[in-house]
C-alpha cells in the first residue's frame, strides 16, 4: 500500500517542486514572455530591429567593456584576496568587510559618484583630466565602473580557496628550490585556477547585465558609449515594445553561449587540476 | 509527476493570496498626475492650493500625487498600466501616444475639451551659460562656434531633449535655409554634446552640479530654476528664435471613470487656468495663456516662437520624422568613419 521512500536524503518531493515552481515563476515564464513579445516581429523586423550599426555598436561596447572590467577585477581581485588571506594588518575585518559593499550599494549610486569624482572638477578629475584620463563619459569610465562591481566576485571566490592552501606545499616546493616566482606560477596559481574562472565567469555575467551604474558614468551616445542595455530602455521609450525585447534576446542568447563556453572552461581546467 | 504539478500549483496559489491581499486601498479621493521631469516645483505648488480650495468649497479632503519623469517614459507607464488620472506630458505627441497605444485609455479629441486647447501654459528653450557668458554665447551660430560643448538630454526619450532638437532644427529652417543645411547643423551641434542624460534634470545635474559643459540647452523654467537653485554660478541667454512648447494636459478617461474621479480631475485641471492657477504658473517661470498675467511676469523676456507647425505637419508628424528609428536624429549619429 505505502510506497516506499528510496531515497535516503528526506524532503526530496517538496524541495524539487519549490525548485521548480520558483524557477519558472522568477526565471522562465519572464524569459519567455521576452521571446513571445519579440515573436510579435516579422523575422525581417527582427533582424531589422537587432543587427542595426547602432545596436553591432552596443553589443560590441557590452562585451568588450565587461571583458576588460573582469580582467581587470580578475588582477585586483587576486592581490586583494592574497594580501587578505596571507598578510595580518590592523583593520582587516573592517577591509574585509568593505569588499562586499558592491553587491549591496544600489549600482545607481556608484555610478553618480564615480561621475562626480572623475568629471573635470571632481576631486580627483581636477588631477586626472588634465593628464589626459578621462574617467567620466567614457569608454574608459565604463569599464572601471564595472570593474568596481566585479572584484568582490574574484575576492570571495578565490580566498576561501587560498585559506584551504596549506603553506607546506610552497614550502615543499622551496626546498625542492624552486624560486619564489616558480612557487607562485607552478604551485599556488595552479591551484586557484578553478576558483579564478568561476570568479571571472561571474564578474563578466555581473557587468554584461549592468545598467544603473554605466547609465550614469557614461555618455550614452550612440555608436560611442551606449551598452546595450541602455539601447534597450531607449528602445522602450520610444514605446518599440518588440525590437527591445528581441535586442534583449539576442543579449540573452549570446550570454548564455558564453557562460556555456566559460563553464567548460571551468569543468576542463577542474579536470586538469591534478 | 503528477505530485510535483499539485504542489507546484499549490505554491502558486498560496503566492498569489499573497500578492492580492497586498493591494486592496481604495478611494475615491485619490488622484495621480503622471507629469514630465521638471514640473516638479510647479506642481507640488499647485496641489497644495487646489487641495485646500477643494476641500474648503466641497468639503472633501484630495489626496493629489505627481509622477515625474522623462516624458517618453511616463507616457509609457501610463499605456503600460499606470493609473494615471490625468497627464501633463511635455509634448503632445506623447499624450497622443496615450490615445494611439493605449487602447482608447484617452478619448479622441481630447486637445479640444479644455480651453485653449488643452495649453493652460507654454513655454519654450532657452540658453543657461557660466556667469559672465566666458564663450559668448548669443544666438544659436554661436553654439557651434570654437570648443563649445553643449548639454542637452537624450531626444529619443526626453521632452526637453526633443524640444532642443526642434528648436535647433527650426531656427534654420525659419531663417529661410534648406533642410540639408539644418541638418549639417544640428549634425554639428550633437557632435559637441558630451553626455545624452535621459531626463531635463539629469542634464542640469550635469550642466550645473557636474560643471561639464558650456551651455545648456534647457526648458525657460528649468533655465531660472537653475540659476536660482545654484546662485550666481549660471545666467539665462534668450536666443533670437526658439520653439513654441505646448506641454497640453489632459485626462484620462478610462482611468477616472473606473475610479470615479472625473469631476475631480477635471476641476484640478480647470484650476490651471483660473487667475490663482495662472499667477502660480507664472511664479513657477511657465507662460501662463491669460495675456494678461504673462505680462506682469517680468522674466519672461520676450522671444520670437515659432510653432511647430513651422517644421512639420504636427507633433505626431514631428516625432515621427526626427525620433523614430532611422528618423533624422539617427541620421545625423551614424558611425563616425575610423572608429
Amino acid at each position: 500500500m505505502a510506497t516506499v521512500n528510496r531515497r535516503i536524503l528526506p524532503g526530496f518531493l517538496p524541495g524539487m517542486s519549490y525548485t521548480l515552481t520558483y524557477l519558472t515563476i522568477l526565471v522562465l515564464v519572464p524569459l519567455g514572455a521576452c521571446f513571445f513579445k519579440a515573436m510579435t516581429l516579422s523575422w525581417d523586423q527582427f533582424w531589422g530591429a537587432v543587427w542595426t550599426p547602432r545596436a553591432q555598436a552596443a553589443y560590441a561596447l557590452t562585451f568588450g567593456a565587461s571583458l576588460a572590467a573582469a580582467v581587470l577585477s580578475t588582477v585586483f581581485g587576486l592581490v586583494v584576496a592574497w594580501v587578505l588571506v596571507r598578510y595580518q594588518f590592523p583593520g582587516k575585518r573592517l577591509f574585509d568587510s568593505l569588499i562586499d559593499l558592491p553587491f549591496a550599494l544600489p549600482t545607481a549610486v556608484a555610478g553618480l559618484v564615480y561621475r562626480s569624482l572623475y568629471v573635470k572638477n571632481g576631486w580627483l578629475g581636477q588631477f586626472l583630466v588634465p593628464l589626459g584620463i578621462e574617467l567620466a563619459l567614457t569608454r574608459s569610465g565604463i569599464v572601471w565602473v564595472l570593474t568596481f562591481l566585479g572584484i568582490p566576485f574574484i575576492v570571495r571566490t578565490v580566498q576561501p580557496v587560498l585559506e584551504a592552501l596549506e603553506s607546506d606545499q610552497e614550502e615543499a616546493a622551496a626546498s625542492l628550490g624552486a624560486n619564489r616566482f616558480q612557487t607562485v606560477c607552478r604551485v599556488i596559481l595552479p591551484n586557484l585556477y578553478p576558483a579564478i574562472v568561476t570568479g571571472f565567469a561571474l564578474a563578466f555575467a555581473r557587468c554584461l547585465g549592468e545598467y544603473g551604474s554605466v547609465v550614469f558614468i557614461a555618455g550614452n551616445k550612440q555608436f560611442d558609449t551606449e551598452i546595450a542595455p541602455i539601447l534597450i530602455v531607449n528602445r522602450l521609450e520610444e514605446t518599440e515594445y518588440g525590437e527591445a525585447a528581441a535586442i534583449a534576446i539576442v543579449l540573452l542568447v549570446m550570454s548564455f553561449a558564453m557562460l556555456i563556453v566559460i563553464n567548460w572552461l571551468e569543468r576542463w581546467s577542474r579536470r586538469n587540476e591534478h | 509527476m503528477a505530485k510535483y504539478l499539485f504542489l507546484s500549483l499549490a505554491t502558486v496559489a498560496a503566492l498569489a493570496t499573497l500578492t492580492l491581499t497586498g493591494c486592496g486601498k481604495k478611494s475615491g479621493n485619490e488622484i495621480l498626475n503622471v507629469s514630465y521631469d521638471p514640473t516638479r516645483e510647479l506642481y507640488k505648488e499647485i496641489n497644495e492650493k487646489f487641495a485646500a480650495k477643494y476641500e474648503k468649497e466641497k468639503g472633501v479632503k484630495l489626496e493629489i500625487n505627481v509622477s515625474h519623469g522623462a516624458s517618453g517614459s511616463q507616457a509609457r507607464s501610463v499605456i503600460d498600466g499606470l493609473k494615471a488620472d490625468i497627464v501633463t506630458l511635455a509634448l503632445p505627441s506623447d499624450t497622443d501616444s496615450i490615445r494611439l497605444k493605449g487602447n482608447d485609455l484617452l478619448a479622441e479629441g481630447w486637445e479640444k475639451r479644455l480651453p485653449n486647447d488643452s495649453l493652460p501654459y507654454h513655454s519654450t528653450i532657452v540658453f543657461v551659460v557660466r556667469k559672465g557668458n566666458p564663450k559668448n554665447i548669443k544666438d544659436w551660430d554661436d553654439l557651434v562656434k570654437g570648443d563649445v560643448k553643449i548639454i542637452t538630454p537624450n531626444p529619443k526619450t526626453s521632452g526637453n531633449g526633443k524640444l532642443s532638437f526642434l528648436a535647433a532644427w527650426g531656427y534654420v529652417i525659419t531663417n529661410g535655409k534648406s533642410e540639408d543645411e539644418a541638418k549639417a547643423f544640428v549634425k554639428d551641434l550633437y557632435e559637441r554634446v558630451p553626455v545624452l542624460d535621459t531626463g531635463a534634470r539629469g542634464s542640469t545635474v550635469s550642466f550645473a552640479k557636474n560643471e561639464i559643459g558650456d551651455v545648456h540647452l534647457s526648458w525657460e523654467n528649468e533655465a531660472y530654476y537653475q540659476v536660482k537653485e545654484f546662485e550666481g554660478k549660471q545666467e539665462v541667454v534668450y536666443p533670437s528664435t526658439s520653439i513654441m512648447a505646448e506641454p497640453k494636459v489632459a485626462w484620462v478617461d478610462k482611468v477616472v471613470e473606473k475610479k470615479g474621479t472625473k469631476e475631480i480631475a477635471e476641476a484640478y485641471l480647470r484650476y490651471l487656468y483660473t487667475d490663482e492657477g495662472q499667477e502660480i504658473i507664472a511664479k513657477n517661470f511657465y507662460r501662463p495663456y491669460n495675456e494678461a498675467i504673462l505680462k506682469k511676469a517680468e522674466w519672461a523676456k520676450p522671444i520670437k516662437l515659432f510653432k511647430i507647425t513651422a517644421i512639420a505637419q504636427g507633433w505626431d508628424d514631428a516625432s515621427k520624422k526626427f525620433f523614430a528609428e532611422g528618423g533624422v536624429f539617427d541620421q545625423i549619429y551614424q558611425k563616425p568613419a575610423g572608429k
